[in-house]
């Protein structure tokens, strides 16, 4: 489950990481209010208005901006509040800002020159263990650092019986060619970070830039923060900080449903038992010339009522030209499943689009009379090839 | 012979008297398969499935002699029940349950390490050596005894690759679920390894997905080798989209690397027979065997 930035900073902060300080507000008129209570506490004259959705670069869709003063808040809030902010991790369409972030400015001239700093903390998938990734090329694109300065990132992995060392620490900090005060600090970061992203059951925190100020203080100045869907049974505060607005609305409604969905852009929806199995039928969808319109796990028990939630789920979406059904019946029984099939289909009414379905396993030879008795408009085949090529001949 | 599991294997059930448990334990009984107990705290001393009930894993290990567990247990409580198999010396544990922490995994993973045991799973399908054992939740009819082994990720895509052998008049000599999860206890490249050295196994088909470097690993593997068994290989995902997850936790695209296409090409290289269509892993095993 991905967080706003306001959010993570939140989790960041309860464990004793500094951050760039600010609250959010839902309208231009809250900014302003939220941006004096700001001065109040840290002594800021200018702000940091940032557009709270679910995406990075938000700099560069002019989702970031700064006011240069408390008259220039209500303005400047008002032009990113409500807009359809595009970026490089966006659609086209972009999102829509339903609140701003207002923050301290954090650049403000002092004894040494500010620099920015990359930071993450995720999964080594190769060695089963967590590790704190950090450049000296912060502000930028991770990946382009990778590409073009590789030597310029750093890795420490976390051995998980003993946590973060001071040692690992002090390496960090180094690493980053920090001193004196600003080593010190750094030190203190990057232990309450990593304990933040153990405590906080988080499967990516990607912090980028981490601020060294010109007072030498280091501070999360923006916050990706990804938590570990499985655990959030341990943190029901965190759970409800889920923002459906920033969720695909057909997803939300597959996951009440108990139903695995991603919505993908093809022409041909899928409905499949199995996460493999279904990632296997959307390419065998591209491989007879069409283009997945989704990704569909029903699971195990594939009844009447799942499938008819599925069905209408697919249904929505009008780029669908055709639906294919493919169930391996191993426990579930494959005559269940067409009954389930041919109630699902009768209850919705007319579908206009035609349906492959492929059921194998056990009984698939009762399911396919099954179907093919059934008077609907339902092409039944058995082998995995069979739906292939259905699929191709009713695309053409 | 066969890898892990065998007519011979004394098995255990974690989570034996939930509903889970105790389906799929009827299922694997009903099989054949050598099921001398099972686990619930709490409920030690009765009877279940005609099978004695016990507190602990360490006393299921005194009385049965059980050298082998399948963990039915709910994710919140999944990653203690490795553990206390591990520290009770079992041997083999293999771990159906879908849905643990990550964090619970690295602990898992770090506990288990030192431990003379091996982990399979969690959120996979089990094992299967046909006609001698079923630990796991896959139908066993599909699964005809041969000569074939297979390496998966994924349920359901498992039995489809097992049925298109089995319609080849092939059969299976064991097939490993290793499960979806971004941790897990056995990988593709030690499964890969099992079966290559499995002196009934004449080939191997490995079916992977997109996310990780497991299935590359075991393609460096099988080259470094020198193996002259036959391996087949498919990935799904070559249609999902970069950063989604995919149904499995594992199932992500998060670099250039771990997508389908940049696997498939590892695979080619290091001398896999990989298959572009899952409708065509049967036909590629029946060509590589003939």
């Amino acid at each position: 489950m991905n967080l706003h930035e306001y959010q993570g900073k939140q989790i960041l902060n309860s464990f004793g990481v500094d951050i760039q300080r600010g609250y959010v507000a839902q309208t231009p008129q809250e900014a302003v209010e939220v941006a004096k209570k700001l001065t109040d506490e840290t002594g800021t004259s200018w702000y940091v208005i940032k557009a709270q959705v679910h995406a990075g670069g938000r700099g560069k869709g002019g989702g970031v901006k700064l006011a240069k003063g408390i008259e220039h808040v209500e303005e400047v809030a008002g032009q990113i509040i409500g807009m359809d902010l595009v970026t490089p991790q966006t659609s086209a369409e972009g999102k829509h800002v339903h609140q701003v972030l207002v923050a301290e400015d954090v650049y403000y001239p002092g004894d040494s020159e500010p620099s920015e700093i990359y930071m993450s903390v995720l999964l080594n998938r190769a060695t089963g263990k967590n590790m704190i990734m950090y450049s000296t090329e912060g502000g930028m694109d991770i990946e382009t650092v990778a590409e073009k300065t590789p030597h310029l990132i750093f890795t420490e992995e976390i051995d998980p019986s003993v946590g973060i060392l001071p040692f690992q620490a002090r390496r960090v900090a180094f690493n980053l060619g920090l001193e004196g005060k600003a080593f010190k600090e750094m030190t203190k970061f990057v232990t309450a970070l990593y304990t933040a992203y153990e405590k906080s059951d988080s499967s990516l925190f990607e912090i980028n830039p981490v601020l060294k100020t010109s007072d030498d203080r280091i501070i999360a100045v923006d916050a990706k923060v990804t938590l570990d869907d499985n655990a959030l049974y341990r943190h029901k505060d965190y759970a409800e900080m889920r923002d459906l607005r920033e969720e695909n609305a057909t997803e939300v409604e597959a996951r009440a449903k108990g139903l695995n969905y991603v919505d993908l852009d093809g022409n041909v929806g899928c409905m499949v038992n199995g996460a493999g199995l279904a990632m296997a039928t959307m390419d065998l969808i591209k491989q007879a010339g069409g283009e997945p319109a989704n990704f569909l796990d029903v699971g195990g028990t594939a009844d009447a009522e799942r499938v008819e939630s599925a069905f209408k789920l697919i249904l929505k979406d009008p780029k669908v030209k055709a639906i294919l059904v493919n169930i391996f019946g191993g426990i579930v029984r494959c005559d269940r499943v067409a009954q389930g099939i041919v109630d699902a289909y009768k209850n919705i009414g007319e579908i206009k689009v035609p349906i492959i379905v492929r059921l194998q396993g056990t009984n698939a030879d009762i399911a396919k009379e099954l179907i093919d008795n059934s008077g609907l408009n339902v092409h039944s085949v058995i082998q995995f090839q069979e739906a292939a090529d259905k699929v191709q001949e009713v695309l053409s | 012979m066969s890898v892990l599991v065998n007519k011979d294997s004394k098995i255990i059930v974690q989570g034996f008297t939930g509903s889970e448990g105790t389906f799929h334990a009827s299922q694997m009984i009903e099989y054949g398969t050598n099921v001398v107990g099972g686990v619930t705290p709490g409920k030690g001393g009765q009877t279940h499935l005609d099978k004695p009930v016990f507190n602990t894993v360490s006393e299921a290990v005194d009385k049965t002699g059980a050298d082998t567990t399948i963990i039915f247990v709910p994710p919140a409580f999944a990653a203690d029940a490795i553990m206390e198999a591990a520290d009770s010396g079992i041997k083999v544990i293999i771990t159906i349950t879908e849905g643990i922490p990550v964090a619970d995994m690295i602990k898992v993973n770090n506990y288990i390490k030192n431990k003379n045991c091996r982990l399979v799973g969690p959120n996979c399908p089990g094992v299967i050596t046909p006609e001698e054992a079923k630990v796991g939740i896959m139908p066993g009819f599909v699964f005809k005894k041969g000569n074939v082994g297979l390496v998966s990720k994924s349920g359901t895509l498992t039995y489809e690759a097992a049925d298109q052998v089995v319609k080849q008049g092939l059969g299976i000599t064991t097939a490993i679920g290793i499960g979806g999860d971004p941790i897990i206890g056995t990988t593709t490249k030690e499964a890969l390894e099992l079966l290559i050295n499995d002196d009934e196994t004449k080939c191997v088909v490995m079916i992977g997905e997109i996310g990780g470097q497991l299935e590359a690993d075991a393609a460096k593997w099988y080259k470094e080798s020198g193996s002259k068994k036959p391996v087949v290989g498919f990935i799904a995902g070559e249609t999902a989209p970069a950063g989604r997850t995919m149904g499995h936790a594992g199932a992500i695209v998060g670099g250039s690397e771990d997508t389908a296409a940049a696997k498939k090409k590892i695979m080619r290289e290091h001398g896999i027979h990989v298959v572009d269509s899952p409708a065509e892993i049967g036909k590629k095993v029946a060509e590589v065997l003939a």
